[in-house]
């Protein structure tokens, strides 16, 4: 059995494993999907008392919203088991048992934990779509979703290499748990909006050294027929790429973690 | 070639010194003082295939350090390691798909899941051909007598079943070797002796290389004919089951409650290692004296409630190897 397959066999299994437990599900399912509804809302308010905000409308800004909670949301189902690295696998020893099968340790971590209740989390972000096309009521092309969907997929890749890089954190240290999800969640608060909106510093770091830019807001801005100051289309369209390089980046840096973790053994 | 191959392993840990006390916390935030602990040093033994190795030593002695080496999920400091004419810990993958771990205090199946369903992840992740899958489930099925178990969920089965199902997981890609560590830890008599006689069939029928570590005694007995003990991260003793006992538990206890109070008891063939009232615990060495013309002596001389003859414990064995070999516990 191929990776691939192998790994729909650990969510299948994980899934039934949650839904033996039908209240917890719908209880996190709703949290996950009202909290995240509530901060629609609030961007909603912001708008309502302001208009817009450097030249974005509601609408714009809902489409930007939408696509990073989707890609999040992605992201997030199916890759929350590297959340629990260090308390699931690091401290109790059970991450011998993962080197002990002759399969990727990361395909293992992600598979036995498929985070079903982000699916709320996801039914918000395609609320908020359909909100961004209701208001927007846009002419778009089969190029316009599928560039959409190309940026979903590189966004998901980052975020997916955002947690992969908090899971391996957990090797050396099992307390930083806290500090490693203001770039998951903060990364993807920030890419909730459009890039230009930020101050340049910000703008930088989220284009060059974590780029969520790249992947999400290029893209859809281009979408929008927004022009970013010195990136041609052709550009915008590549950009999501970064993504998966990313990781890649990630992975490798997985690989140190796990020679690390044989060399000490703890 | 031996299947087993060790070579003046050795392994140093770096643990962080810290200063006791919020000071000495804060302190350890900037400057990081680190020590190096020894878990192994020079270690060297060769195993060939289808050998039942014993592996024994007091808590922290090496020997989870020693299986984690050969299992291929930790990198020696320094040393030569071949198993199968691999290097466990370089091709790790290769190397794990070769062999079966059973840890007695943790389990390799799915918490919520039928014993079925576990088997059959572990099929698809070993890469198992389905017919090959069924004829060795089948069998280990049988013989480990888990049939009725199957299609309940691990967290419904107790420690003896779940051993059992434990050990197929770990068999059910026909590994060459199998590691049992402390398999009967927390294990019922008889499930304990199911466990050592189907271990035994395995080695002999099947010609799997078996390395088990105990703290049981009995176990050592049972299973092993070659034992090595570790002590200290030092390979104290590698020789036959039948020589250890012979040098350590060369010397066996006769433990003796006296209907009254007793004086001075001379008994021939035996010294007296304890007292403790009416009880007095004697020592004496089978191959001299037999136990039932030592029983029949203390019994024709005196009043005598009960006598029982008992092992040293395996941690006085240690102890007194330690003792008998230098080596001093840090």
């Amino acid at each position: 059995m191929n990776g691939f397959a192998l790994y729909w066999r650990f969510i299948a299994v994980s899934v039934r494993s949650q839904m033996l437990y039908p209240t917890a599900f719908v209880l996190r399912f709703s949290s996950q999907f009202f909290v995240t509804i509530i901060e629609f809302g609030g961007v909603w308010v912001l708008f309502a008392r302001f208009g817009h905000v450097r030249g974005w409308t509601f609408a714009q800004v809902a489409l930007f919203y939408a696509i990073a909670s989707i890609a999040f949301a992605i992201a997030d189902g199916l890759s929350r088991g590297f959340d629990t690295v260090g308390p699931l696998f690091i401290k109790t020893g059970n991450f011998d048992r993962i080197l002990l099968r002759p399969r990727s340790s990361a395909l293992q971590i992600t598979g036995q934990d498929f985070a079903l209740t982000s699916a709320g989390r996801l039914v918000q972000g395609l609320a908020a779509f359909a909100v961004a096309i209701d208001l927007l009521k846009p002419d778009w092309g089969v190029a316009e979703f599928m560039l959409l969907a190309w940026a979903v997929a590189g966004g998901a890749s980052l975020f997916i290499s955002l947690k992969m890089l908090e899971g391996v954190l957990a090797f050396w240290t099992t307390e930083a748990l806290e500090v490693a999800n203001t770039l998951t969640y903060g990364g993807e608060a920030a890419a909730q909006y459009p890039l230009d909106i930020y101050t340049a510093w910000f703008r930088k770091l989220m284009t060059y050294f974590v780029p969520i830019g790249c992947s999400l807001y290029f893209p859809v801005a281009l979408v929008l027929g927004h022009d970013a100051p010195g990136v041609p289309p052709w550009l915008a369209v590549l950009a999501p790429a970064t993504g998966f390089a990313f990781l890649g980046v990630a992975a490798a840096v997985w690989r140190l973690g796990i020679r690390y973790y044989t060399s000490t053994g703890s | 070639m031996a299947q087993i191959q060790v070579e003046n392993l050795s392994k140093s840990y770096r643990i962080a010194a810290r200063d006791p006390g919020l000071a000495g916390a804060v302190r350890g935030l900037f400057h990081r003082r680190t020590r190096e602990i020894a878990a192994l040093s020079d270690v060297s033994f060769s195993l060939e295939r289808g050998e039942l190795l014993g592996f024994i030593g007091p808590n922290g002695a090496g020997k989870s350090t020693t299986i984690k080496i050969l299992s291929g999920i930790l990198r020696p400091s320094s040393g030569r390691c071949e198993v199968d004419g691999r290097v466990p810990w370089e091709q790790r993958i290769a190397h794990v798909a070769r062999i079966g771990v059973v840890f007695g205090q943790r389990t390799q199946l799915w918490w919520d899941l039928p014993i079925i369903e576990s088997f059959e992840l572990l099929r698809d992740i070993y890469r198992v051909d389905g017919a090959k899958f069924g004829r060795t489930k089948d069998r280990l099925v049988e013989m480990l007598k888990i049939a009725p178990l199957l299609d309940t969920p691990l967290r419904q089965l107790s420690l003896g079943q779940r051993m059992r199902c434990e050990i197929a997981a770990a068999l059910l890609h026909s590994p060459s070797i199998l590691f049992l560590d402390e398999p009967t830890i927390g294990l019922d008599a008889v499930s304990k002796l199911a466990l050592r006689d189907f271990v035994k069939d395995l080695n002999r029928a099947e010609g799997v290389t078996v390395i088990l570590t105990t703290h049981d005694m009995h176990d050592i007995e049972a299973l092993a004919r070659r034992v090595i003990i570790i002590g200290n991260g030092r390979l104290l003793r590698d020789s036959s089951f039948e020589s250890m006992r012979n040098e350590v538990l060369g010397e066996r206890r006769l433990i003796v409650d006296f209907a009254t109070d007793v004086g001075e008891v001379a008994v021939e063939g035996a010294s007296i290692r304890a007292r403790d009232g009416r009880t007095i615990e004697f020592a004496f060495d089978p191959a001299r004296t037999a136990a039932h013309t030592l029983i029949a002596n203390i019994a024709r001389a005196h009043d005598v409630v009960d006598i029982r003859v008992d092992d040293p414990k395996i941690e006085e064995v240690i102890a007194r190897f330690y003792t008998l070999h230098g080596a001093v516990e840090s």
